[in-house]
């Protein structure tokens, strides 16, 4: 099963790749205006790129609340969790 | 993602993958993109580094591979690279700054640099008609109108009658062509109209394309008289509404981009837009591809006809794979009706593959719709070197479609400008891979197009006559060469601005002229315009030069603004001929010399020496730039002797020339 850890891991390479920035560490409570050039293009880029290689899909009530990376994982994981 | 990836995540991701790549199946998957990535950037000058990125970016690149690349191109300096380099603006009614990267790559896949600018959000109106706004300081080359159908659509009620439906429709179409025409007289910018993406939803089923107020019936003939009003006003049109039907809409909108960020064109669908937008400029650029070559075996038809014998190969009706093979044949036969030239180039012993062209019953192309075709044992880059040579075009106009992977790889790694398709292994799909390349992108379709494949067809017969003679001018000789012409007329635009925008050999300047700009040339009192039709005992080969003079400041020198020539008649005497026209119909108008400026390119070779064997006199050493500039006393011209008989178009009551 995919941890918590394996998913910020992959959150963190994307944004890396996205804003060729290898300094980039993500964690639970990182906030976008905490990361540099992090603009709103560039978070549309990151939840259209988590999409695309986590295979999820999110609401557009989770992408206008997402306070902060922590959130984008949860969200991330409870979709990826099987149905019961 | 890793060795730990749950199962469902695993089929989603594919799903995924599948939805955001398909649109660029013909190209073949990075084997290692970061390290490739890695590999260019470290490279040790500007020059390698672009050309590592370029065939990088000839991949099939992910959303965030193609965000990667860009970001890397940007670190690159491009100030000493000979790749073509365009200004685009892109001017839009939604949010279109996440298709810059994928058109800059997609551009960059043809070895163009697309300097992008993307107006402020929503105003491309203003953008336009300021004379002090940001696009005007731009001065683009091309302007792009991304728009949505929102707009028109607020003003259709669903009741309206389809009267009161086609003067909205015809209101907004008179909208676009005011923007249009600013753009042209502004900028004299080429202009590319995005069709509107019909995203409105079914409201009655199937019944909606009978209620002409129904949204999605409204934006179709919205699309319709669009296409219409782009013709009449040589405006060219980015279909993504067609790209969208062929793809699913899902592909190309999804709305909880366009609720979120009033994207309408879905960020996973910037690679495809990307590719469609540089499609069209390189087009325009005259970089598409002119040559279609094909493989023989397991292409053209199943099986090996070496081995299985004529008898034995699957080729059409009454099997299945017989009739997709049939189908690559048919589509083949189609493009060479628009202009493409098709040739074959196959491992083969040549007596044997011309007599399955010859003797099998099933095939569609026959051996005279081939203009080059080479079955021997050579390795396939040497004999796509003689096709192209043998042709007489640029071996990076070539297609090369061949079902064997190892030999897609040798032509890739050999021959890197030859674009290869990743053909799929199923041969039902060989015809929708090739198609959905888009290598043959035109902006035009002219008479000349549809007579290509006979002129070509003729070379062969040339060929043969210049084997068979005893010395070059007994060759001239016998082709019985007379050339007809006059000024530029209003039948002659399109395929005089066709033959400015494709030529890249004989084009001392590569000064590109949309058709308003000849003309305008054409109608001025001031210029002097000439075109140059060849024919000769095997055929017509068309109008094939034309020639645009323009009066200096000085205003009895006149200028060579262009002159272009169809490579097809290289080596038949008729620059000299079109100089000795060119001279006598300028001394009419008392002009006392020619000036002419040259600058060098990557495939212009074959006009270095023009000017001066013609008797022009250097004036002006190389400036930064590397043009150099002529000038030839008309004086001084001596007449060349040539095998060209002429025919005037010179109209007696044509009092502008006389």
């Amino acid at each position: 099963m995919k941890t918590t850890h394996d998913i910020l891991d992959a959150f963190t390479r994307i944004l890396r790749d996205l804003l060729s920035d290898d300094s980039i560490v993500l964690t639970m409570s990182t906030r976008r205006d905490e990361v540099p050039h992090w603009d709103s293009l560039a978070y549309v880029s990151f939840i259209v790129a988590v999409e695309i290689e986590c295979g999820v899909k999110f609401r557009v009530a989770d992408v206008e609340s997402f306070a902060d990376v922590g959130a984008i994982v949860r969200r991330t994981e409870a979709l990826l969790k099987p149905r019961e | 993602m890793n060795r730990q990836t749950p199962r469902r995540l695993r089929k989603a991701q594919v799903v995924f993958a599948d939805l955001n790549c398909r649109v660029m199946n013909w190209l073949p998957a990075p084997s290692d993109f970061r390290g490739d990535l890695r590999a260019a950037l470290q490279a040790d000058d500007g020059a390698t580094r672009l050309d590592k990125l370029a065939t990088l970016a000839q991949h099939r690149l992910s959303f965030l591979e193609t965000i990667q690349l860009d970001r890397a191109l940007s670190q690159v300096s491009v100030e000493t690279s000979d790749f073509s380099r365009v200004r685009l603006a892109v001017l839009a009614s939604s949010t279109v700054d996440h298709l810059a990267p994928a058109i800059r790559v997609a551009a960059l896949r043809r070895r163009l640099l697309i300097e992008v600018v993307i107006g402020p959000y929503g105003q491309y109106r203003q953008d336009l008609l300021d004379a002090t706004s940001s696009v005007h300081r731009f001065r683009p080359e091309i302007v792009l109108l991304s728009l949505t159908a929102r707009e028109a659509l607020a003003g259709a009620a669903l009741t309206a009658t389809a009267a009161d439906l086609d003067a909205i429709i015809h209101r907004s179409i008179e909208e676009l062509r005011v923007l249009w025409r600013k753009a042209r007289e502004s900028f004299e910018a080429t202009v590319i109209q995005q069709t509107f993406l019909n995203i409105s939803e079914p409201l009655f089923g199937s019944y909606d394309r009978l209620v002409p107020g129904a949204p999605a019936q409204f934006i179709s003939r919205l699309n319709d008289r669009l296409a219409e009003a782009a013709a009449a006003d040589a405006a060219l049109l980015l279909d993504i509404e067609r790209a969208s039907q062929r793809d699913g809409l899902d592909a190309w909108f999804d709305v909880t981009r366009w609720l979120q960020a009033k994207a309408e064109i879905a960020p996973q669908a910037a690679p495809a837009y990307g590719e469609l937008t540089a499609r069209l400029v390189a087009a325009q650029r005259g970089l598409s591809k002119k040559c279609l070559v094909l493989d023989l075996d397991n292409t053209l038809w199943g099986g090996v006809v070496g081995d299985d014998g004529m008898e034995g190969i699957v080729l059409g009706e009454g099997s299945a794979l017989g009739e997709a093979h049939l189908a690559i044949q048919r589509y083949a036969r189609q493009l060479r009706e628009r202009g493409v030239i098709l040739a074959v180039c196959s491992k083969n012993d040549l007596a044997t593959a011309e007599a399955t062209f010859r003797g099998h019953p099933e095939m569609v192309l026959k051996q005279s719709d081939i203009a080059a075709f080479v079955a021997n044992w050579d390795d396939k880059a040497t004999n796509l070197r003689r096709i192209a040579a043998q042709l007489n075009i640029g071996i990076d106009s070539l297609v090369f479609v061949d079902d064997n992977p190892a030999e897609r790889a040798r032509v890739r790694e050999s021959l890197p400008m030859v674009a290869v398709p990743e053909l799929p292994a199923d041969a039902a799909q060989y015809v929708r891979c090739l198609a959905d390349a888009g290598y043959f992108e035109a902006v035009a379709f002219t008479s000349d197009d549809q007579q290509r494949g006979e002129q070509y067809a003729a070379i062969a017969s040339r060929e043969s006559l210049l084997k068979s003679s005893q010395s070059a001018d007994d060759f001239l000789r016998g082709l019985e060469m007379s050339v007809t012409f006059g000024p530029i007329r209003a039948v002659d635009f399109a395929r005089a601005a066709q033959l400015i925008a494709k030529t890249n050999q004989f084009n001392p300047t590569s000064r590109r002229h949309s058709l308003q700009d000849v003309a305008a040339f054409a109608a001025s009192e001031d210029c002097l315009t000439l075109q140059f039709r060849l024919v000769d005992r095997f055929g017509d080969n068309g109008l094939v030069s034309v020639m645009i003079l323009r009066p200096d400041a000085n205003t009895d020198v006149l200028e060579i603004d262009t002159w272009v020539m169809s490579c097809r008649v290289f080596g038949r005497q008729l620059e000299l001929e079109a100089m000795n026209i060119a001279v006598e119909a300028a001394r009419r108008r008392r002009a006392r010399a020619f000036r002419a400026d040259f600058l060098a390119t990557p495939k212009n070779g074959v006009v270095k020496e023009l000017y001066p064997s013609l008797g022009f006199a250097r004036v002006q050493e190389a400036e930064p730039t590397g043009v150099t500039r002529w000038l030839m006393p008309l004086e001084d011209y001596v007449t060349h002797h040539t095998h060209i008989s002429r025919v005037s178009e010179w109209h007696e009551n044509d009092t502008r020339h006389s």
